[in-house]
């Protein structure tokens, strides 16, 4: 575990802040003690840091993991965020994208939506805006960036890709190996 | 929703194209319906008979009259001592009212009889077998009652003889409905000139008849064997029938129906009895032929349930010269080859479980148990999770009444390891059995927990959602490959509280201690869990137990070594198994319970069966019922057992050299088994080709004595000396070498390395820990517990690596150590003077130690296992001294090696 470089903070905190705006900061200063974001073999991870003292007592090589993985830093220094920072990102999200049932397994499969699976988005995104991605009922199921404005979703064909997929929870059972 | 059209029968209108065509074919009702015709048309003769027997009759029931007259007063005396004769349990009350009855009792049994005696005619199959033997029975009977009444026989047989002929003279008319017909009549007739006598008995009667009616056509069946009974139970239910006088008839048909119905069963199962009384005893199959025959399954089971019954009352069932075992040992083979078990094995769960009991669950764990899931409480409720799988077609439950987040899953239409729902993380796949040791574990919010065996992270990530996310989970697995299972896991049900970490659980107390709780879910052989991995029924074997349980013993001592006594929530411990051996169970809490303070607790699960307190020839501590144990056909959920221990003390009631010399042993014993294992395939190989050596030898030089006997003998035994090593130094007491000249410097280091990321809060502790050992080994005092905090804290942290030696007031001095050659207040001054001393001393001063005095611990007796030790003494003797010379190189090996490591 180690504190991330500037380099790789600034890089972290653009890519977060393209999903969640302006929370970022709420996920620093928290009410419930003082969390931060460490590294450790190229993860990063967000934990609170009463917990991360008492994880200091293991080697290396015998840490596997601390609280809450969000992404991984390629060997170019680009951050791509996994499937597991959608616990924190899913509550702080701005800009969300709801999709149909019938589209919904077609998602978890890792495709992108059409405008046949939107269900409904959010007002004013922007293109290439990080949105969260959610079943009809609320279920967070992944997170992608818009291929369209809100405004050209509308008059779009209906099968043209409204949202990039960057991730979905199907990750869990299909990447499980290269994710952790 | 609305009316059905009935398209069925529509009455065709008007006459079609084929109206004209042949109708179906009408059935008299006679010709199927029983024969039951009441007003049929006699023939002729028929009608001469009836005549005939009726002036016959008058005449019969003249001449009763005339010697009722006559007899009258006797009579009633001599059936009374009659019935006390036949012993019947009838009061005398009850008798003087039947008295009367009784009477026409005789004359109706013949009638009933004599028309089921021409029943069994019409019966030639294995019928006559058990029909044959009530008639004699009857004719035995008949003598009986003909000398109790002798006036009223000659009546009887000469309406035997009239219904002899009446039968002869049906058979000419042909025809069994006409015969069968005329009988009932005749009866009829009987029945109405009796009742000329008797009017009291005219309701009865005519029910009596009515119920002959009823009974006609299926009565045969039984009749024959029953006749006696009948009779009786006639009477009870005219009885019956007069209060129920005011009942519909159908309703007495009813009870009749039922009556006759419980009859027979009863009937049925008394011939059951008798059959299986009767039935041939089982024989043993004698020792030669029995393994050539290949047998069929069928024949397999037949002959397990043969042997278990004859073991149910073996007295009464064995053959005289068979002994027990020899059935046992049957039975096991039989069952080994039915269930496919491996003789081991079995044999453990023979020894383990009563007969019936066995069989019940080798019959469940063939079944697989149902499928549980888990609702992630940090998530989602149970009730809207349980809703949104219904809403895909899951067909669920809840569990029961002992957990509030279990579901079980009758059928699915979809994959439930792939719903959206368990993706998002709102349920976990898991057996039943998985919840119980968390439920026992009861974590607290904002506590310390550690989780020594995790993966895949189903108990763990339990224990986290019953936290509420707090305080801080550490989830160990000493497998990498597994590790994976648990992070994702972890993430999935949205878990931030844990730190994943791959360490050897052994080793864990080095890293870090003073935990409130802890939970070991220890890698065992998984015989509990044969329907989920049919594979533990074959490949485990004697060596695999071992290595399970001294494993398991390493890492209960572990797990309590990590446990905070003095934690205000908690200082408890929880271990479980999937195994049901009590080898790694009861066993294992056996001896964690000699070499640590910890005690037993209630489990705070209200079912499952309590832990063994004695088992074969082993007697654990009495509170090992407080353990639960569970079974696949009691409870139908895996074989299981939780046990919950509470630590009280941090003190480590054995001395340090014990402590350390127990975990070699147990790492020794370890080690042992894998070489073992590995060698022993080539030796199998060795003796396979050593038998057939001599074989070849013999041919070749016939008649000469062939020395290799003698070698073979010498290899077997060492082969022997080999395998029983092991076993024998897990249970035998620790020979006390002399203080091996333990580098005292690295595992100092050590204890500091350790120490300082567990204490990195107490900053002010930081300067004082190169304090001179004296301050700290004070610390470990049991005086010390009440000492201030940060001190035993560190005490904590620092005692398992601490060597104990060095400790003026150790435990060990409260404690009878038998073995006196070293004064407990010694030690600090003599480890020094051990330390230079060269390695190579140690073998002789060891075995100077051997020669005195056996040194046994009285609290260790139990632990000995007496039949290697006994057996072997003198190759145990050696296999020491060989064990001593390994183990003073490997402790100082293990030294350098540490060394190495940090």
């Amino acid at each position: 575990m180690k504190r991330l470089s500037d380099e790789r903070a600034k890089i972290l905190f653009e890519h977060l802040s393209k999903y969640i705006g302006t929370n970022v900061k709420q996920l620093i200063d928290r009410p419930d003690g003082t969390y931060c974001f460490r590294e450790h073999k190229d993860r990063v991870y967000y934990v609170s840091e009463r917990i991360l003292k008492l994880s200091e007592c293991f080697g290396y090589k015998q840490l596997v993991c601390v609280g809450t993985c969000f992404g991984k830093f390629s060997k170019t220094n680009k951050l791509k965020f996994h499937i597991t920072a959608l616990y924190y990102l899913a509550p702080y999200a701005q800009y969300k994208v709801w999709v149909k049932p019938s589209f919904e397994q077609q998602f978890l499969y890792g495709n992108h939506i059409p405008k046949t699976g939107l269900g409904r988005i959010t007002e004013n995104a922007g293109q290439y805006q990080g949105v969260v991605v959610y079943s009809m009922n609320d279920l967070p199921l992944g997170f992608g960036v818009l291929a369209r404005s809100t405004t050209d979703c509308k008059t779009a064909d209906p099968m043209t890709t409204v949202c990039f997929h960057q991730s979905d929870i199907g990750e869990y059972i299909r990447a499980e190996d290269t994710l952790f | 929703m609305g009316r059905k059209a009935e398209y069925s029968d529509k009455p065709k209108k008007g006459p079609g194209r084929k109206a004209r065509k042949q109708g179906p074919p009408v059935f008299r009702k006679q010709s199927f319906a029983p024969m039951e015709e009441e007003d049929k048309k006699l023939s002729h003769r028929q009608k001469q008979r009836f005549v005939k027997r009726e002036q016959k009759k008058v005449v019969q029931k003249a001449k009763l009259q005339e010697k009722k007259a006559k007899g009258k007063l006797p009579q009633p005396a001599k059936r009374k001592t009659a019935y006390n004769s036949d012993s019947d349990p009838e009061d005398n009350e009850e008798e003087q009212q039947v008295a009367s009855s009784d009477e026409e009792v005789p004359q109706l049994v013949p009638a009933t009889q004599s028309q089921k005696s021409t029943a069994p005619k019409g019966f030639t199959d294995d019928n006559d077998a058990w029909l044959k033997p009530k008639k004699q029975k009857k004719q035995q009977k008949q003598p009986e009652t003909e000398s109790e009444e002798e006036d009223e026989d000659e009546d009887e047989e000469a309406e035997n003889g009239s219904q002899d002929e009446l039968e002869d003279d049906s058979d000419d008319d042909g025809g069994l409905e006409a015969e069968e017909e005329s009988g009932e009549e005749e009866e009829e007739d009987e029945e109405e000139d009796e009742s000329d006598d008797d009017t009291a008995q005219v309701g009865k009667l005519a029910d009596l008849s009515d119920d002959d009616d009823v009974n006609s056509d299926d009565d045969f069946d039984i009749s024959g064997e029953e006749d006696g009974v009948q009779a009786d139970s006639d009477e009870e239910e005219d009885e019956d029938d007069d209060d129920d006088d005011d009942k519909l008839p159908i309703e007495r048909a009813n009870k009749k129906l039922k009556k006759r119905e419980a009859k027979e069963a009863q009937l049925a199962d008394d011939e059951m009895l008798e059959t299986v009384d009767r039935q041939d005893v089982f024989q043993l199959p004698v020792e030669g032929e029995e393994t050539e025959k290949d047998l069929t399954l069928q024949e397999v089971q037949q002959r397990i349930k043969d042997v278990s019954l004859v073991l149910s009352d073996f007295k009464k069932y064995r053959q005289a010269d068979r002994s027990r075992g020899e059935y046992i040992d049957l039975l096991r083979r039989d069952l080994c080859l039915y269930y496919s078990y491996n003789e081991f094995l079995m044999e453990k769960l023979m020894d383990m479980l009563p007969l019936t009991e066995l069989m019940e669950y080798l019959e469940a764990s063939e079944i697989a148990r149902p499928l549980t899931i888990r609702t992630n409480t940090l998530k989602t409720r149970r009730r809207d999770l349980a809703g949104a799988l219904i809403n895909r077609g899951v067909n669920l439950d809840p569990l029961g009444k002992w957990t509030k987040v279990g579901l079980v899953v009758f059928n699915s239409q979809v994959p439930l390891g792939a719903t959206p729902e368990y993706l998002a993380g709102h349920y976990m796949i898991q057996g039943a059995s998985s919840l119980l040791p968390v439920m026992a574990l009861a974590p607290q919010e904002n506590e310390r927990i550690l989780d020594m065996c995790s993966a895949p992270g189903g108990k763990g990530s339990h224990i986290a959602s019953i936290m509420k996310n707090t305080g801080v989970l550490f989830a160990n697995d000493s497998n990498r490959d597994r590790i994976k299972a648990i992070v994702a896991n972890f993430h999935r049900l949205g878990i931030v509280n844990a730190v994943v970490s791959c360490e050897d659980g052994t080793k864990f107390r080095n890293i870090m201690t003073g935990f409130d709780r802890v939970l070991l879910d220890a890698p065992c052989t998984g015989t509990g869990v044969v329907s989920k991995d049919p594979s533990v029924k074959t490949t485990k074997s004697e060596v695999d137990v071992q290595r399970c349980y001294n494993l398991q013993r390493k890492l209960l001592l572990t797990a309590i070594d990590c446990t905070d006594a003095k934690s205000s929530t908690g200082g408890y411990i929880v271990y479980s198994t999937c195994s049901v051996l009590p080898e790694e169970n009861e066993w294992v809490i056996d001896y964690a319970l000699k070499k640590r303070n910890v005690k037993l607790v209630p489990t705070g699960l209200d079912f499952g069966v309590e832990g063994f307190t004695k088992f074969r020839q082993h007697r654990f501590h009495p509170s090992l019922n407080l353990t639960k144990r569970y079974y696949p056909h009691t409870h139908n959920m895996d074989g299981f057992y939780v046990a919950k221990l509470k630590k009280f003390s941090n003190t480590i009631p054995i001395t340090k050299e014990q402590q350390e010399e127990d975990e070699k042993q147990l790492d020794e014993a370890i080690e042992a088994e894998a070489t073992t294992e590995a060698a022993a395939e080539p030796e199998e190989e060795e003796e396979a080709s050593k038998e057939k050596g001599p074989r070849k030898l013999l041919g070749k030089r016939a008649g000469k004595p062939s020395f290799t006997e003698i070698e073979q003998e010498l290899k077997k035994k060492k082969r022997e000396e080999s395998k029983t090593k092991y076993v024998a130094k897990v249970f035998e007491q620790p020979v006390k070498a002399p203080k091996k000249p333990k580098p005292e410097q690295p595992a100092e280091k050590k204890e500091k390395k350790a120490q300082a990321p567990a204490e990195k809060t107490n900053g002010s502790e930081a300067p004082s820990k190169p304090t001179p050992k004296k301050n700290q080994t004070n610390g470990q005092t049991p005086a010390s517990n009440s000492d201030a905090k940060p001190l035993n804290k560190k005490n904590q942290a620092t005692q398992p690596k601490e060597n104990g030696s060095a400790s003026p007031a150790k435990p060990e001095a409260k404690k009878p150590t038998v073995n006196g050659t070293k004064s407990p207040t010694k030690p600090a001054a003599k480890e020094p003077k051990n330390k230079p001393q060269p390695k190579g001393k140690q073998p002789a001063k060891a075995s100077a130690k051997l020669a005195k005095a056996p040194r046994v611990d009285i609290d260790d007796v139990p632990i000995l296992e007496g039949k290697p030790i006994k057996k072997q003494n003198k190759l145990k003797q050696k296999s020491k001294q060989i064990g001593q010379l390994k183990k003073s190189t490997a402790g100082a090996n293990a030294g350098k090696k540490q060394k190495f490591k940090k």
